[in-house]
């Protein structure tokens, strides 16, 4: 296998596992505010319990985002050095604002959130928990920043540089609001809060179906499901969004998600095979005009198809069909089941069918395999560039490093990755099946604090 | 001063940064078995760490994304010219972010020895893999059209092997003056002998690279000729240096810290005395990067500075709140590594 090729397997390989991480922090830590809110503010010890349990859940996986993390950063450098010489002057900007901003904030507090429990005071572990959130919210900003701009690049310009032409930035605001950024980084959120709350269900639901830890699993249920139900919405927002620019800005990106080969009226596929030869989609089931439909309002605007392009400037059309129709077959089934149980909710019963639990059990897999495709047919969607219209992946490379170096690095980070992932397996299950303390509920008729002086008056009185 | 020099500057302090604060947990990593024998001990010795050692690698991350920012060329240039020896370090760090997170989470005495031996084996060859780095920058490197010529092997030559295990030894130096500062009884007694050895074994090597680079690397001190105030800082790094046996001696191991502290930071100044204006010099004889070459537009340097300036303050307030909160002697409290 050539240079090239092995270093795309390296990228994705570590950003695939690295990216099983961050969304999980993100949405979990929205969550874990919750909890820690809804503990000051009622005083009850068994939202203490809840937050304390998430947290332990959330330490793992941010440590785990953490020294996957470190490798992104520095693959730039050591695998695409022609793309770093290229691009230092925007994209570093961005990673280096990422780095001050949010990086120091969320690990700084996260050890006050982990260790801090009889050191600081409630406001100030509160105060911990939301500022480790916004760390790793302004880390999703910065770093969709940075992405976005690899596929609508604006407010620079190229000039020459010691290696040859290179881009600058004339207008960082520009960078910064590029046309995809922000609709993309909505659809990220909204990717982290479907993980966070469909990862907080499968667990209260498991709860639920062994009939352990009663009270915590249906409050986290109903905490998880609120926000699974907003995410799944706002995934679908955000995703016509951005689907939008695409259609505008990277149009065969978008002809290859829908394997739209020729210009013409496009049609919504439900699944089906691209078919490079016939340059038509086999076994497929198909809305006639359905893409026109969505993206201008019209069946039968005209949408320009692949043959556009000379296919050597195609992505691997394949692969981004059935990555993206993945993706949208997972966000159709969490309006599913999140409609199904809010309906339960509605009417009292959403604590009564043991096969509605079970399917949220399970749930939790589509959500980290929705994330994963999204980002491949979305990245492989970009290809053959690696900047749009500016970069090419092939003239990214490093100088410096052959083939077998880069096979060998892919050899140690997946004999690595592979011990890493197995032993975090086994830790979040041990975590899961110990499950959260049970502290006692609080007497209706007065707090804890009543309830251990009244204790103390009986023994008084005898 | 100009905008290259200026973030040629903010770069070392977030080296030093780094160096002072990933240093002491790195040398703590490195001792973790030689003081430590009981479990408990070893629980102390990794939670004396336990909420900092993140935060303190966050700087190696800034260090990382400031110089893709304001450099591109060098970090394109050192990054890949350095592969093997990085995917190794990002490999050791990794084994001991894992060992750090997973040793204690699991009741078994063969589980936590395997994160333990790993955990010191991580922290040794992490900073020995820096140190090479810092080595080659120093000794110079083959570059053709800003490319790092030679292989693997080429990188490890004893002047760069030499800066590796002096790293490890000023590391070791510094982390087992902070353990001592975190734990008391027995365990803080078992700390005192390798205070000793750790300081004399630095600064048998701190002598020897520095006789070597001073013979093989005269043109380092062209700077501290040029500014002879700058001498001073010298004196001072050598008088930081002997305050380190002498505040040991005396027991007081806060002075003794604050000593090593000052050494780290002057070495990491010397290094930028010594390099600059190149930021991957050449072999002698040959033209290196300079920071001229290999900077990005003044108009992001200049934006860069506004967000440093922005941010640097805040890093600095949590990471005060952060040891603040954490001080005094390390207990081992309910969600303890």
């Amino acid at each position: 296998m050539d240079v090239l090729l092995l270093s795309r397997l390296q990228f994705a390989l570590t950003i695939m596992v690295h990216y099983l991480f961050p969304p999980l922090t993100i949405g979990l830590g929205a969550v874990l505010v919750g909890c820690m809110t809804a503990w000051w503010a009622t005083d009850d010890a068994r939202y203490e319990a809840m937050a304390r349990f998430w947290t332990r859940i959330f330490a793992v996986n941010f440590a785990m985002g953490v020294a996957t993390g470190i490798v992104m950063e520095f693959e730039f450098g050591t695998n695409w050095a022609a793309y770093s010489r290229y691009v230092g002057d925007v994209f570093g900007s961005a990673l280096a604002a990422e780095g001050i901003f949010a990086f120091f904030l969320e690990s700084g507090f996260l050890g006050i959130l982990v260790f801090g429990w009889d050191k600081v005071s409630r406001p100030v572990h509160w105060f911990a928990s939301l500022m480790v959130f916004l760390g790793s919210v302004f880390s999703s900003v910065w770093i969709v920043i940075a992405n976005s701009w690899m596929h609508t690049p604006a407010g620079f310009h190229i000039v020459e540089g010691p290696s040859g032409p290179r881009a600058e930035i004339t207008d960082f605001w520009a960078m910064v609001f590029n046309p995809s950024s922000m609709e993309r980084l909505w659809h990220v959120w909204s990717g982290s809060l479907i993980l966070g709350g469909a990862f907080v269900c499968s667990i209260s639901a498991w709860y639920l179906l062994r009939d352990r830890h009663r009270w915590f699993s249906e409050q986290s249920f109903k905490i998880g499901l609120v926000v699974l139900t907003l995410a799944s919405w706002s995934a679908l927002l955000s995703g016509h969004q951005a689907g939008e620019t695409v259609a505008e800005l990277q149009p065969t990106k978008l002809a290859a998600f829908e394997g739209h080969f020729h210009t013409e009226a496009a049609p919504l596929w439900l699944f089906g095979v691209p078919n490079l030869e016939t340059q038509t989609v086999d076994f497929g089931l198909a809305v006639p005009g359905g893409l026109s439909l969505l993206v201008h309002m019209d069946p039968n605007h005209v949408m320009p198809g692949l043959l556009e392009v000379p296919p050597e400037d195609w992505p691997n059309v394949g692969l981004v069909f059935q990555t993206y129709h993945g993706m949208l077959t997972i966000g159709m089934f969490f309006l599913g089941i999140t409609t199904l149980g809010m309906l339960l909710w509605a009417t009292g019963r959403l604590f009564r069918y043991r096969w509605v639990h079970g399917i949220f059990v399970v749930g939790v897999v589509p959500a980290y395999l929705g994330n994963q495709l999204g980002w491949i047919s979305v990245e492989v969607g970009r290809q053959p560039w690696i900047v749009h219209g500016l970069l090419r992946t092939d003239e990214a490379l490093s100088e410096a490093v052959t083939a077998e170096m880069v096979a060998s690095s892919i050899f140690l980070f997946g004999t690595v990755y592979t011990l890493l992932l197995v032993v975090w397996w086994w830790v979040m299950n041990a975590k899961i099946q110990h499950g959260p303390e049970e502290p006692e509920a609080p007497r209706p008729d007065g707090g804890l604090i009543e309830a251990a002086a009244g204790g103390r008056l009986a023994d008084g009185g005898h | 001063m100009d905008w290259p020099t200026l973030w040629f500057v903010l770069l070392g302090v977030l080296l030093a940064g780094y160096a002072i604060l990933d240093g002491f947990d790195l040398g703590v990593g490195m001792l973790h078995m030689l003081v430590a024998k009981t479990d408990h001990e070893r629980r102390l010795v990794l939670n004396s760490i336990g909420p900092l050692w993140d935060g303190n690698e966050v700087w190696l991350v800034t260090f990382g994304g400031a110089l893709f920012a304001a450099f591109p060329e060098a970090y394109a240039t050192t990054f890949s010219g350095f592969y093997i020896p990085f995917m190794l370090l990002l490999n050791t760090l990794i084994f001991r972010a894992a060992a750090i997170e997973f040793r204690s989470k699991v009741k078994s005495e063969w589980w936590r020895s395997f994160w333990d031996v790993l955990f010191s084996a991580a922290s040794f060859g992490t900073t020995l893999l820096m140190g090479v780095a810092v080595g080659n920058l120093v000794w110079g490197v083959e570059l053709v059209d800003n490319v790092m010529q030679g292989g693997t092997l080429d990188r490890l030559h004893p002047y760069a092997l030499a800066m590796g295990a002096l790293a490890v030894a000023l590391f070791a130096m510094h982390g087992s003056i902070y353990l001592y500062l975190k734990t008391e009884g027995e365990l803080q007694e078992r700390i005192v002998p390798w205070m000793w050895r750790t300081f004399g074994v630095f600064n048998g090597l701190y002598l020897l690279v520095t006789m070597a680079t001073l013979v093989a690397r005269p043109g380092v001190t062209r700077h501290l000729q040029a500014y002879p105030a700058a001498w001073l800082l010298v004196a001072a790094n050598i008088a930081a240096v002997m305050n380190i046996p002498r505040s040991i001696f005396k027991g007081q191991a806060g002075q003794a810290f604050a000593s090593s502290t000052f050494v780290v930071a002057c070495l990491v100044f010397l290094l930028g005395a010594a390099l600059y204006p190149n930021l991957v010099p050449g072999l002698p004889g040959t033209d290196g990067m300079t920071i001229y070459g290999a900077a990005s537009s003044q108009a992001t340097l200049k934006l860069m500075a506004v967000v440093a300036g922005l941010g640097m303050p805040m890093v600095v307030s949590y990471t005060a709140i952060v040891y603040w909160t954490f001080r005094g002697k390390v207990k081992l409290g309910e969600n303890a590594y």
